[in-house]
């Protein structure tokens, strides 16, 4: 099969639950005439007309509010923020609308929206282009919360977010964008959530991580394979709901877990993997859970020596495993 | 609707003039809204009582807006046309069908509450049935969901309204702006009807805005702006009625600032004595929409005193019973918290 890029999945089930079902509408800043400021949404409002691929006044609550208003009455909406660094004026629409209205309903009233947000950094966007939101979503109960590494499940998560009936969170990274190629099945597929992916097995330590630092762990991993190192790969894909069950088993299986983000260290979503494993693994454990994070700092500079000093790196990450493996 | 009978005008008993025939409104349908009027009144005076006495830990009030609510009600379609209120909206929410069983169960925090199941403050209202929108505490967000209805309405070519309520503080709130001019981008069938009682809990108009009326900032929008006299349910029932035909004629929405009066503190945890200088009160409280109307009807020769005393008798009774019956209904289990988070089943 073709080798193709993750955003190419992104734009695949967006195209196709809308070829599949009327209700589905896509609204956010620039996706119709522009096609979205990544193109994931090109050609679409060509194909479905600009009232299903709705270009939107520049106001990140007005888009999830409409799109809360929208699925009350019958429609499927997904809401591109066009950055995640941008989605902060939607925080309350989000927290205290979406994902209550079916708690503070006794489930009369539900909100079936998926949120796509670009997140992440390497990719020169400084300060205000950059971010990662996670911690702050995966908080908020009421709300799953996807992050894809591969074009495959780009496509699947993305297919599953849709047709969820609760309000999703779909996190994409922009450097996997374009950089990430993979195969990416024809027609109908579905990833189901709370399912974590081993990307590479190994036994001396499992590396946990989403979006692109799952890539970082595989190079590190790659690296370390030369030294005789087996380390294991977990790509964690949905952080609302948790796999737990696979993160604890693939704990016992290494005694020994390193977690990646690249939010900051403290409160950071890892900071709950670590709690998990902390409370529920540590008979099986051999070294101390460890994290590998950004600073606790505002965001990455532009300056580009400057963000790789911010982006947890490959090489940070490997040091942190040889660390771990000989403790 | 079908068209008015022809009448002279002034041919109320007393010579005033008949306001309600040319608007197509029936005696009885004049007579539906007085009672829907007088039966808000009386579960929020009960309501009050019930927190007075310790038997209900908050209460918040929209008397004195009766009026506003329910001529606005009137000109809605119930189960077709939909509310995305705010917490005033208690003669609105039974104008369309809320029954004030059901109000006093929310009151209680009753597991059979229909409008959260015992989980929100009371006055959060929300009924699928009648197309009544669950809302958060806060104002402004809700306005978006209003027009996003309205759009789905739009794109599915479903003759529906949607109209949201807000008090005239809300109206600060960024939310507001973005919904009012997503609508009217968009000529979406959508209705907001503020009301507008001079204070934000304890604010004064003047310190939220710096315009001497909140339709003025319709034209900002580009959509018309409509100040009615809120106490007057004719006249709101008049504006809000052109607004729907509108709105469902593809013409757009509309603003309608109904100035109207809060008689209660902003809930049971205020009281504006603190900040209102009694002059004020005093004089607010001498306008009561209720006598207004009844004044009304009484004078077109549609209600005896002895019919006004017998409607008040009927809303206190079914009020009552309401209560009695709400206080003895069990309560959720306290396990109960863990259910609908997510879909079930």
């Amino acid at each position: 099969m073709a080798q193709r890029t993750l955003i190419d999945g992104i734009r695949e089930a967006m195209a196709e639950e809308m070829e599949r079902d009327p209700r589905v509408f896509v609204l956010g800043e620039d996706v119709g005439r522009k096609g979205g400021v990544f193109l994931a949404t090109e050609g679409l409002q060509e194909r479905f007309g600009p009232d299903r691929v709705l270009d939107t006044p520049l106001a990140e609550a007005g888009i999830v509010g409409i799109a809360i208003g929208a699925s009350l009455n019958g429609l499927i909406p997904v809401a591109e923020i066009q950055f995640a660094d941008f989605i902060h004026p939607a925080f309350d629409q989000i927290v205290s609308e979406a994902t209550r209205m079916r708690y503070r309903s006794y489930g009369a009233y539900s909100c079936p929206i998926t949120i796509r947000v670009p997140y992440g950094g390497g990719v020169h966007g400084g300060l205000y282009h950059s971010q990662s939101i996670e911690a702050f979503y995966a908080h908020v109960p009421g709300l799953k919360v996807v992050a894809p590494s591969t074009p495959a499940d780009a496509k699947g998560l993305l297919t599953s977010a849709i047709r969820d009936p609760d309000p999703v969170m779909f996190l994409e990274h922009k450097k996997t964008y374009r950089l990430i190629k993979g195969e990416i099945p024809p027609g109908e597929h579905l990833v189901e959530f709370g399912q974590a992916a081993e990307r590479r097995s190994g036994r001396h330590a499992t590396c946990i991580a989403w979006g692109l630092m799952v890539h970082h762990c595989l190079e590190a991993a790659e690296s370390l394979a030369a030294e005789g190192l087996e380390i294991q790969v977990l790509d964690l894909r949905s952080l609302r709901p948790l796999p737990e069950a696979q993160i604890l088993e693939a704990v016992a299986s290494t005694s020994r877990a390193l977690i990646v983000y690249e939010d900051n260290l403290t409160g950071g979503f890892g900071a709950e993997i670590a709690a998990l494993i902390a409370e529920k693994a540590f008979a099986d454990l051999d070294a101390p859970v460890t994290r590998v994070a950004a600073p606790d700092l505002p965001a990455m500079p532009f300056n580009p020596a400057q963000e790789a000093a911010f982006l947890p790196s490959p090489e940070r990450i490997a040091a942190a495993l040889r660390t771990l493996v000989a403790y | 609707m079908s068209a008015p009978p022809k009448e002279p005008k002034g041919t109320g008993p007393a010579g005033s003039l008949d306001r309600h025939s040319k608007l197509g409104l029936s005696s009885e349908r004049l007579l539906w809204m007085y009672r829907q009027m007088l039966l808000a009144r009386s579960v929020d005076r009960r309501m009050w009582l019930l927190n007075r006495q310790g038997k209900a830990p908050f209460v918040v009030s929209g008397r004195g807006h009766e009026a506003a609510q329910v001529g606005a009600a009137a000109a809605m379609r119930p189960g077709v046309d939909w509310l995305v209120p705010y917490y005033r909206d208690l003669a609105f929410c039974l104008a369309l069908g809320v029954t004030a069983a059901d109000f006093m169960l929310s009151v209680f925090a009753r597991a059979s509450d229909p409008s959260s199941g015992g989980r929100q403050m009371p006055s959060h209202f929300s009924n699928v049935e009648a197309r009544i929108v669950s809302t958060s505490s806060v104002v402004g967000p809700k306005q978006l969901h209003a027009c996003g209805i309205a759009y789905a309405a739009q794109l599915r070519g479903l003759d529906e309204v949607a109209v949201s309520c807000i008090g005239e503080g809300g109206t600060s709130e960024g939310d507001w702006h973005e919904a009012m001019n997503f609508a009217s981008i968009h000529r979406l069938p959508f209705i907001c009807l503020v009301q507008d009682n001079d204070y934000a809990i304890s604010v004064p108009r003047r310190l939220q805005m710096a315009v001497a009326d909140v339709a003025h900032r319709a034209k900002g929008y580009g959509m018309p702006g409509v100040s009615v006299d809120g106490g007057d349910v004719l006249e709101v029932y008049t504006a809000m009625r052109r607004a729907m035909e509108r709105a469902r004629s593809g013409q757009g929405p509309t603003l309608i600032a109904a100035r109207v009066a809060r008689f209660t503190s902003h809930s049971s945890d205020d009281d504006q004595r603190r900040y209102r200088p009694a002059e004020e009160l005093e004089a607010m409280l001498a306008l009561d929409p209720l006598e207004r109307f009844g004044e009304y009807l009484t004078r077109q020769g549609l209600l005896t005193p002895e019919q006004d005393s017998t409607l008040k008798d009927d809303c206190h009774e079914e009020v009552e019973e309401a209560t009695r019956r709400a206080e003895v209904a069990p309560s959720p289990e306290p396990s109960d918290i863990h259910r609908h988070l997510f879909q079930e089943g």
